[in-house]
């Protein structure tokens, strides 16, 4: 009863007010659902989740600048090579206070002590930004031929750097918004294929028992004692050299799922184990369900909410480890672009100390990681109703 | 007990074939062998390699036998101490990795015994004064440690040393001391050294431990007996340490288990980045050019080095925890 008077328990309540039938009719999916609104940084992190997802699914609308692509402004003869990021100014003061995003002009010069070049701010030129500008053409959602973006600048061929731009000129914005469809993809996919081996080993380990789950057993403790990064090398450098990215996409995300789906099996051969003698269990097998009913049907679905849970929390770890794979060029490999791969132009002291913002893929994968970390914090606990 | 022990060694006994039996499948999955990339190497400088050159090398470093007799060959030259022979450095393994896996046993039980010292307190401390500020802080820190790449964090710290205070962090030695025999001075450079990168690798364990220990510690410190304890007059740290501290102390030592692989894993991309002179860069090198029983050496070695970890840790558990002895 005390459980009751506390003031969370009250708040569910309330929410529950406008439930049809109140909290005693809610759904599973409804209290898990209820409990996760409430852990606000979870919440959060969830939008924030989501948000990076939609710009993986829409990288081309949302980049000002084909990422491949060493910009150059018109009338200029060479792109610029690390060139540091410029701020979005949104109100225009020059004629009073009015709405008019614009970045400002930075020059080119050499300091003349150390004869390196240096970019000054010129503050009389301005290179104005709009919504919906046009600029290189792609096929929104490999669908509709199209040149608009959200934002660009209103000339077509201006160019601003909003991240600063990388050895050869190009634009890091435009490249850590597509590096984001690799590397937030690729954790996906690589949850799945777990979620596959995790689901089916864990699944018949759990169920059968005995001599399988010894079997079983063995492997996920074998593979958990090794030391993932030297063997994920030791598999990423067997890669043929000259296999296109598509190929190789698949080959490393396939080698990082490979030991990531141990965590699941555990989770779901633990779960079924207590599940087995359950009365539930016993009536489906007594109505005459064969043995995969019986699990895929009767017992999985009891447990989807935990394998939601430990999916969330196993997607930051295939992220690092792709991130850690591409930046020793073991990974994925330009041209294709992953936030790894963007990474590895951080790899030299010396271009850091010129030009910081290349970390700034380094900054999206922490984010990426964190908020998926939260999220799957806040999942775990909602999808546990003994949590309280 | 005694005959616990022997059991789990005995046990680890396949453990270690199937490793051994991994590493030799990985180390001969890339297509080609090292003759191919010598070969590739040497016409791309311009010298001419003809093929009955190619089988010469092939045949006396043994490349042309079955998979299974090279494997045989193999091991058994390891039980044995032998090591094989790097192609690429033309040296026996044995004399190239010796140096180096003692730095990455160094560098690994070092941050062990670092991330013991830290998570310790702080983990007492979080799960006492709950939802304190301080508590919050390392909660904080910790999420920070836990998802931050090890070589991000390493690349960070590389640039804000040379920039602010223009000091170079990597590598474990000074100039002068990194060719020299072992002496007291090598071994305060070394200590010198050591710190950044076993902070590095330390801060990620450090964190997943003070949370594991904050809400074992939470769990105990409200049982009836903890109550009971109090209700006797024993003093506060006295009661803390002596019973619920004492108890949620096993996960720090089952967790050698889990770490020490971690540690290991996470210890080879550093030393990469920070350019230290372990198993790390030795082994990537080794890795791309192919040089097998270099890498195959570096591989068995380091996962060795986690079974090793595992069974220390249950051995410990064992003694530290008399209801697991009863259990056995």
């Amino acid at each position: 009863m005390s459980e009751l008077n506390t003031p969370a328990a009250a708040a569910v309540q309330v929410n529950m007010a406008n439930l049809r039938g109140g909290i005693e009719y809610a759904s599973q999916w409804t209290l898990m659902w209820l409990r996760f609104k409430k852990h606000k940084v979870a919440l959060v992190s969830m939008y924030i989740v989501l948000a990076l997802y939609m710009t993986a699914v829409f990288s081309e609308f949302l980049a000002p600048f084909d990422p491949e692509i060493a910009l150059r402004a018109e009338g200029e003869y060479k792109a610029k090579a690390y060139h540091p990021p410029q701020g979005i100014h949104l109100f225009d003061t020059t004629h009073g206070i009015r709405f008019s995003p614009y970045v400002e002009v930075l020059k080119e010069k050499v300091d003349p002590e150390t004869l390196r070049k240096l970019y000054v701010s010129d503050a009389d030129r301005k290179i104005p930004l709009s919504f919906f500008a046009h600029g290189f053409s792609y096929k929104f959602l490999g669908l509709v031929k199209t040149d608009i973006h959200l934002f660009g600048p209103q000339k077509k061929g201006d160019v601003f750097y909003l991240f600063g731009s990388d050895r050869n000129g190009r634009d890091m914005f435009s490249r850590v918004i597509y590096g984001g469809r690799f590397t937030l993809s690729l954790g996906l996919i690589g949850v799945m294929m777990s979620v596959v081996f995790g689901i089916f080993l864990g699944g018949i380990s759990g169920y059968y028992g005995g001599k399988i789950d010894w079997v079983v057993q063995r492997l996920v403790e074998f593979i958990i004692s090794l030391p993932t990064i030297p063997i994920w090398l030791a598999m990423a450098a067997a890669l043929p050299k000259n296999w296109p990215p598509q190929y190789r996409y698949m080959a490393v995300t396939l080698i990082i799922s490979l030991i990531g789906w141990t965590q699941l099996a555990r989770v779901v051969r633990g779960r079924l184990m207590s599940m087995r003698g359950e009365v539930f269990v016993v009536a489906a097998h007594l109505d005459g369900c064969s043995e995969w009913r019986v699990i895929f049907r009767h017992m999985l679905p009891s447990l989807a909410s935990h394998i939601i849970a430990a999916v969330t929390l196993s997607i930051p770890l295939m992220i690092v480890a792709e991130t850690s794979l591409s930046f020793l060029g073991l990974g994925l490999q330009p041209p294709a672009i992953s936030w790894g791969v963007l990474l590895t132009e951080a790899q030299n002291i010396r271009s850091i100390a010129v030009a910081p913002w290349l970390f700034i893929p380094g900054g999206a994968v922490v984010i990426a990681v964190l908020a998926l970390n939260f999220m799957g914090d806040g999942l775990r606990d909602a999808a546990d109703p003994y949590s309280h | 007990m005694l005959s616990y022990i022997f059991r789990r060694l005995l046990s680890a006994i396949p453990f270690l074939f199937m490793v051994s039996l991994t590493v030799f499948i990985l180390i001969q999955l890339p297509p080609g062998d090292f003759v191919d990339s010598w070969a590739a190497a040497q016409s791309a400088s311009g010298e001419v390699v003809d093929m009955a050159m190619m089988a010469d090398m092939r045949h006396r470093y043994g490349l042309d036998q079955n998979i299974l007799v090279q494997y045989f060959h193999w091991i058994v030259g390891i039980m044995q101490g032998d090591f094989g022979y790097s192609f690429e450095w033309n040296s026996p393994v044995s004399a190239l990795i010796g140096e180096r896996m003692n730095l990455t046993l160094i560098l690994s039980v070092g941050t062990l015994f670092l991330t013991w010292g830290l998570a310790l307190p702080i983990g007492i401390y979080s799960a006492v004064k709950r939802y304190s500020i301080g508590d919050y802080v390392f909660t904080f820190f910790g999420f920070i440690g836990l998802a931050v790449p090890h070589f991000l964090i390493a690349l960070v710290l590389m640039y804000i040393s040379v920039k602010f205070w223009s000091l170079d962090v990597t590598g474990l030695f000074s100039d002068e001391y990194s060719n020299a025999a072992w002496s007291w001075g090598r071994l305060n450079d070394l200590l010198h050294h050591l710190w950044i990168p076993t902070l590095i690798l330390g801060l990620g364990a450090t964190a997943s431990l003070i949370r594991i220990m904050r809400a074992n510690l939470i769990d105990q410190l409200y049982m009836p007996y903890v109550v009971t304890a109090r209700a006797k007059g024993l003093s506060e740290v006295r009661l803390l340490m002596k019973y619920p501290v004492r108890i949620a102390l096993n996960p720090f030592v089952s967790t050698i288990g889990m770490m020490l692989p971690q540690l290991v894993s996470g210890g080879v991309i550093l030393s990469i980045v920070l350019n230290l002179p372990t198993a790390g860069p030795l082994l990537y090198r080794a890795l791309l050019s192919q040089d097998i029983y270099l890498s195959g050496a570096f591989l068995l070695l380091l996962s060795m080095l986690t079974v090793v970890g595992t069974l220390i840790s249950d051995v410990l558990l064992v003694i530290l925890d008399p209801r697991i002895r009863l259990e056995q």
